[in-house]
C-alpha cells in the first residue's frame, strides 16, 4: 500500500464560528465609534457649542438631525459626545477591572478572614442599586464628569472582584499550580503566573457587556445633572435638555440611537467573546 | 555513616478528628529507590504531600520528617519553598493536568530553572531548558521549547514533568504514580528513564504506586500501606520472595502471572474501610481470613519477621504460609 499517493493538502480557511453576524455588527458599530472619537476634529460638521441654526429645526438637508432649543446642531454635538461617553467608559471599566479582580484575586487566594472581610464589602456594595448607590457618591462629591467617573468605578468593582474569586478559587485547586508549588514557586508567582492567565476570560467577556451599561449610567446620571455640566455635548445631558421639549423629537433621537447603537454594539461583540472563549456556553 | 536522605518517623496526619496516617517510618538512602504501595486512599499521597510540606495548614501532623538529617516538619513555608524544586521534587500522576496550559514548555522548564537560580541570563536558561530537555529523550528538543503542553501526547508530557522535577538536581525525586495515567508500552519508557535518571544523578527516588509489578521492577526497598499504616516493611528480595503479612500476600497472590493460565483472577475480599469507620485491632482483619479474636482487640505491632523485613500481623510467622498451603498459588 506503500505507492498510494499522498493527497495533496488542502488549506480551507474556515470562517470562524464565533463571528457571527451579530457579532460582526457589533463589531462595524464599535469600530465606528472608536474612529468617531479620535477623528471628529477632522469632519465637515458644525461645531458642537456654536448656535450654527435657528432653534428646534426639524432634521433637514442642512441639520441631519435638527436643531436644539439654543440652534446647536444635534449630529455633530452626537458625534462628539461619543468622546465623553467612550472614554470616560472606558476609564471606568479599565478601573473597575483592575481594582476588581486584583481584590478578588487577593481574596479568592489568601482565603479565610481577608477572603471573608473582602466579599461582605462586595456584598454590602452590591446590595444597593447601582444608579442609586452611583447617585449617592455623586452627590456627595459635587457633579462633574470626574465624579461621575469615580462613583461608577465604586458602583461596578464588586461585580468583578467576585467574578476573579471565583475563577482564582476554581483554578487554585488544578493539580499544576500544586506541580508549581511543588517546585518552589513562591505565593506571587504562582498567583500571577500559574492562576490569573487562566482566569482572565470571563472577566473580559464581562467588562465587555458591562460596557453599554457603563454608557448606560453616565447618559443617566447626567441625565439627572450629576454629570457632565450643561455646554458639554454629553449624551445624558443632551437627552435631558430634549427632554424638555417633548414634541421636537429629533433633539432627544440623536443622542438616543448612539446610547443604543453603543450598548447593542458591545453586547452582540460580548456575545461572540463568549462563544469564542467560553468553551461551556456551546 | 552519615544520615539517609530521608527519614521518617512516626508520622502521623489527622484532618480534624479523622486520622488518616499513622506513626507511619520510612528511610532512604542516597541512589537507592523506595517504593510505596497501597490501594487508593489508604494515605500514600498524603504521606507524600507531608514529605513535600504541601499539605494545608489545617492539617495536623505530627511527628519527624528529616532531610538529611535536617528536620523538615515545623519549617516555615519560605524555608520549605526554598527547598522545594532545588532539594526535592516531585513528579504528579497526570501530566495531562500538572502542566500549566497557557506556558510553552520553554517557559514552565526556565520558571523551575529561575526559581532557584536568580538573575541567570534568560540565555542561559534557554539552554539549560535545551539540555533538560535531551536529558529525558524528548524528540527534537529545540522545537519542543516553543510548544504548549496540549501540544505534546500523554507520554512527553510526563517527560517534561519529569524535566520539570530534574531541573536543579534534587537529591530526593518523589514520583506519584508517576505511569497511572498513560499507555502500558509509554509507562514501561517513562519507569527506564527515571530508572536511567537515578542511576545517572544518585538521587533518592520514592515511587509511589499501587503497581507491585512496577514497584518490584525498580525499587530496593518497598513498604506496603494500608488504611493509614505500614503493614510490611522491608526488601524488596525479601517482601516479594516471602510476605509475612496476609495483606501483602493478598497484593501479591492477586497479580495475574504471564506464565500461567488462570480460571479466575484472586482478589482479596471487602474494600478498604472508610477513613471514619476503620476497625478496632488489626486494621485488616475484616478482610482477612485468618483473623483471630486478637486480631479484633488489639492492633498489632510492626517487628522483625525471618525474611528480615518487619510486618504488622500478630500472626506473621504462621499466617502466610498457612494460606499459602491452603491455596498453592
Amino acid at each position: 500500500m506503500s505507492d498510494v499517493p499522498a493527497l495533496p493538502r488542502i488549506r480551507v480557511r474556515q470562517w470562524p464560528a464565533w463571528l457571527k453576524l451579530p457579532v460582526l455588527v457589533g463589531i462595524a458599530i464599535i469600530a465606528f465609534w472608536i474612529v468617531a472619537c479620535l477623528t471628529i476634529d477632522l469632519w465637515p460638521i458644525y461645531d458642537p457649542i456654536d448656535m450654527v441654526g435657528r432653534r428646534l429645526q426639524p432634521p433637514s438637508a442642512d441639520h441631519w438631525f435638527g436643531t436644539d432649543a439654543l440652534g446647536r446642531d444635534v449630529l455633530s454635538r452626537t458625534l462628539h459626545g461619543a468622546r465623553f461617553s467612550l472614554m470616560m467608559s472606558c476609564a471606568v471599566i479599565v478601573c473597575a477591572v483592575l481594582i476588581g479582580s486584583a481584590i478578588g484575586a487577593v481574596a479568592g487566594y489568601v482565603g479565610g478572614i481577608v477572603d471573608g472581610a473582602l466579599m461582605r464589602l462586595v456584598d454590602i456594595t452590591l446590595s444597593f442599586p447601582p444608579i442609586l448607590l452611583a447617585m449617592a457618591v455623586t452627590a456627595a462629591m459635587g457633579p462633574g464628569l470626574e465624579n461621575a467617573a469615580l462613583a461608577m468605578v465604586i458602583v461596578w468593582w464588586p461585580v468583578y472582584a467576585r467574578l476573579m474569586r471565583g475563577q482564582v478559587l476554581s483554578i487554585r485547586s488544578r493539580e499544576h499550580v500544586e506541580a508549581a508549588t511543588a517546585a518552589g514557586a513562591g505565593h506571587a508567582r504562582t498567583l500571577v503566573k500559574h492562576i490569573l492567565p487562566l482566569s482572565w476570560s470571563p472577566i473580559l467577556i464581562n467588562a465587555t457587556m458591562d460596557f453599554g451599561q457603563v454608557v448606560l449610567l453616565t447618559a443617566s446620571l447626567s441625565f439627572i445633572g450629576l454629570g457632565a455640566s450643561p455646554p458639554t455635548p454629553e449624551w445624558g445631558s443632551m437627552i435631558s435638555e430634549g427632554a424638555i421639549h417633548f414634541y421636537q423629537w429629533w433633539i432627544c433621537s440623536g443622542p438616543g440611537i448612539a446610547i443604543l447603537s453603543v450598548v447593542l454594539g458591545f453586547n452582540f461583540l460580548g456575545d461572540g467573546l463568549r462563544d469564542l472563549l467560553d468553551p461551556r456556553s456551546k | 555513616m552519615s544520615a539517609p536522605l530521608l527519614e521518617v518517623n512516626d508520622l502521623t496526619i489527622a484532618f480534624g478528628a479523622l486520622e488518616v496516617v499513622r506513626d507511619v517510618n520510612l528511610s532512604l538512602a542516597d541512589g537507592k529507590t523506595l517504593g510505596l504501595v497501597g490501594e487508593s486512599g489508604c494515605g500514600k499521597s498524603v504521606t507524600m504531600l507531608a514529605i513535600m510540606g504541601l499539605l494545608p495548614d489545617q492539617v495536623r501532623v505530627s511527628g519527624s520528617i528529616k532531610l538529611k538529617g535536617e528536620e523538615l516538619l515545623g519549617r516555615p513555608q519560605s524555608a520549605l519553598t526554598a527547598l522545594r524544586g532545588k532539594r526535592m521534587a516531585m513528579i504528579f500522576q497526570d501530566p495531562m493536568t500538572s502542566l500549566n496550559p497557557v506556558m510553552t514548555v520553554g517557559e514552565q522548564l526556565g520558571e523551575a530553572i529561575a526559581i532557584h537560580n536568580r538573575g541567570m541570563a534568560r540565555g542561559d536558561r534557554q539552554e539549560r531548558a535545551l539540555a533538560l530537555l535531551r536529558l529525558v529523550a524528548i524528540p527534537f528538543p529545540d522545537r519542543r521549547l516553543l510548544q504548549y503542553p496540549h501540544e505534546l501526547s500523554g507520554g512527553m508530557r510526563q517527560r517534561v514533568m519529569i524535566a520539570i522535577a530534574m531541573a536543579n538536581d534534587p537529591e530526593l525525586l518523589i514520583a506519584d504514580e508517576p505511569t497511572t495515567a498513560l499507555d502500558v508500552t509509554v509507562q514501561a519508557q517513562i519507569m527506564e528513564l527515571l530508572q536511567r535518571l537515578q542511576a545517572e544523578r544518585q538521587m533518592g527516588l520514592m515511587l509511589i504506586s499501587h503497581d507491585l509489578g512496577v514497584v518490584g521492577d525498580i525499587a530496593d526497598e518497598v513498604a506496603i500501606m494500608y488504611a493509614g499504616r505500614i503493614c510490611e516493611r522491608g526488601s524488596v528480595d525479601a517482601v516479594f520472595d516471602s510476605p509475612h503479612h496476609p495483606y501483602t500476600h493478598g497484593l501479591l497472590a492477586s497479580l495475574p502471572q504471564i506464565d500461567r493460565t488462570i480460571d479466575k483472577l484472586v482478589a482479596i475480599p471487602g474494600s478498604l474501610p472508610s477513613l471514619s469507620a476503620r476497625p478496632a485491632g488489626c486494621r485488616f482483619h475484616p478482610r482477612c481470613v485468618h483473623a483471630q479474636d486478637i486480631c479484633r482487640r488489639a492492633e498489632p505491632e510492626l517487628r522483625r519477621v525471618a525474611s528480615g523485613a518487619i510486618a504488622a500481623c500478630h500472626f506473621a510467622e504462621t499466617a502466610v504460609a498457612s494460606l499459602r498451603a491452603a491455596s498453592p498459588a
